[in-house]
């Protein structure tokens, strides 16, 4: 017998889906959705388009609400947080990533540190820190504008950004998939190195199973609104699952190429 | 006598209308700024308000000017005074261009901005101040330019109800069949469009955010 109460077995577990439903004009789009992210762990949700993946992801900042069900950010209810203070805690990479157009990308950098009202010089020293964790020369970079930058370049600012004000959850949302396969590859690996150092709980969405094979600590396959189930990396590709199966498949696609070349 | 020599020996009541013209023009443009701005902005707040607001400055625009000032005419305190008549009715005109683009440039703000700074934690004051206005400045700017265009060509008619300005010099010259006082009325207008039209056409570009 373990004593653990609850509320430690909650401590544990930085983010926790009960039974989570979420229907939008007559689509379900999760469908009875439990899961729980613990501390410093990368889970990887992994799915076709409209699985429902971003859809969980957005749960958690609470830029979406359950229908039914709960989703609980380090014990609390997403409902009893306020919003902004959760969100500011929460880093958050899309896809398109929606820097400012019209900061720079030191001010880009700065944005949460700022609305949380830091010192001056505690935001510049955080900058600083930032372009070198991202693999940016903070000289060359600090005055430019968004448009300025390459597509792998403007990713790594999205990614400082989110990590600016030292967030203890990191989400990221395909924020890898639009660049070319190169500079994705790049990113992915310099990333992981990231992850080890800074210790954050992360969930990542993606469709590239190379991705999440190289980021997570846990992988999630999504489909129809579901979470079949929660593989380790180790697992994920020895399971004998059928759906599963068709992803791993999709990398033996290119073992085989490489062998018979 | 010709135009030049015409406009030399006018030169200073001209002067004066083109003044008058522009205090009223000016005016105006405060009003219809101070109205139209947060009327576009309460368009993309309140979605359903977009009909009631945008057709009733559509309306507005439809209403032929002379017959406009002449609707306001009997109305307490609007009536009492002509150039208070003129700048109640002038800015009823500028209103929709102004409302127009605030919301067209607040809508087109790109999505992946928005989304990451509500996913960032900003307030909704904070993203329309910091993010969603900034942004849209050259929309909103090219709006107000139209607007104050347009005002310049509809404030000579507020002359008919005494309100002054260069359309004095029109209906002036209509009465008494001389181009030469038209024209002492229509070019100065037409040159303050020009310049209006050029001054914030340079400020609208100064202004466009960069992609």
């Amino acid at each position: 017998m373990t004593d653990a109460t609850p509320s430690e077995c909650s401590r544990e577990a930085v983010i926790e889906f009960r039974h989570v439903n979420f229907t939008i004009s007559n689509r379900q789009l999760l469908n009875d959705v439990s899961f729980t992210v613990g501390l410093g762990e990368t889970l990887v949700l992994l799915g076709r388009s409209g699985a429902g993946k971003t859809t969980a992801l957005k749960m958690i900042n609470r830029l979406l609400v359950p229908n039914s069900g709960e989703v609980l950010v380090e014990g609390r209810g997403t409902l009893e947080w306020d919003p902004i203070a959760l969100r500011r805690k929460i880093g958050y990479v899309i896809q398109d990533i929606g820097l400012f157009p019209h900061y720079t990308v030191t001010q880009n950098i700065a944005l949460v540190p700022r609305l949380e009202r830091w010192p001056a010089e505690r935001v510049q020293t955080r900058v600083r820190e930032m372009f070198d964790l991202v693999g940016l020369h903070g000289k060359t970079f600090e005055h430019r504008y968004p448009h300025q930058l390459s597509g792998g370049q403007r990713q790594r600012v999205g990614v400082a950004r989110a990590l600016a004000a030292d967030p203890d959850i990191l989400l990221m949302d395909e924020a890898f998939g639009a660049l070319d396969p190169m500079t994705r590859g790049e990113m992915q690996n310099e990333f992981k190195a990231l992850e080890r150092n800074i210790n954050k709980t992360v969930v990542i969405v993606t469709h590239d199973v190379g991705e999440a094979l190289v980021l997570g600590t846990r992988i999630g396959l999504m489909d129809a609104g579901k979470i079949a189930q929660i593989y380790s990396p180790h697992d994920f590709v020895r399971t004998t699952d059928s759906l599963v199966a068709g992803y791993v498949a999709q990398l033996r696609v290119y073992e085989e190429a490489k062998e018979e070349k | 006598m010709n135009p030049i020599q015409f406009f030399l020996r006018h030169q200073r009541e001209i002067l004066q209308a083109t003044g008058e013209h522009i205090w009223l023009v000016g005016l105006t443009m405060l009003f219809a700024i101070a109205i139209g701005v947060p009327l576009g902005i309460l368009v993309t707040r309140r979605p359903w308000l977009s009909k009631p607001i945008l057709g009733g400055a559509n309306i507005a625009e439809t209403i032929p000017s002379l017959a406009l000032f002449g609707f306001l005419l009997p109305l307490p305190w609007l009536g009492g005074r002509a150039d208070r008549l003129a700048i109640a009715a002038l800015t009823l005109y500028a209103l929709l261009p102004i409302i127009r683009n605030t919301s067209a440039g607040i809508a087109g703000v790109d999505r992946a901005v928005r989304e990451a700074a509500r996913g960032m934690g900003m307030t909704d004051r904070q993203i329309l101040f910091q993010v969603e206005l900034p942004l849209s400045f050259s929309t909103m700017l090219a709006g107000i330019r139209i607007a104050t265009v347009l005002t310049i060509g509809i404030a000579t008619i507020a002359a008919a109800v005494g309100a002054g300005g260069l359309g004095e010099f029109i209906f002036r010259g209509l009465a008494m069949v001389n181009n030469q006082l038209i024209l002492a009325g229509a070019i100065p207008a037409a040159l303050l469009a020009l310049a209006a039209d050029f001054v914030l056409g340079v400020l609208e570009r100064r202004l466009r955010p960069v992609r």
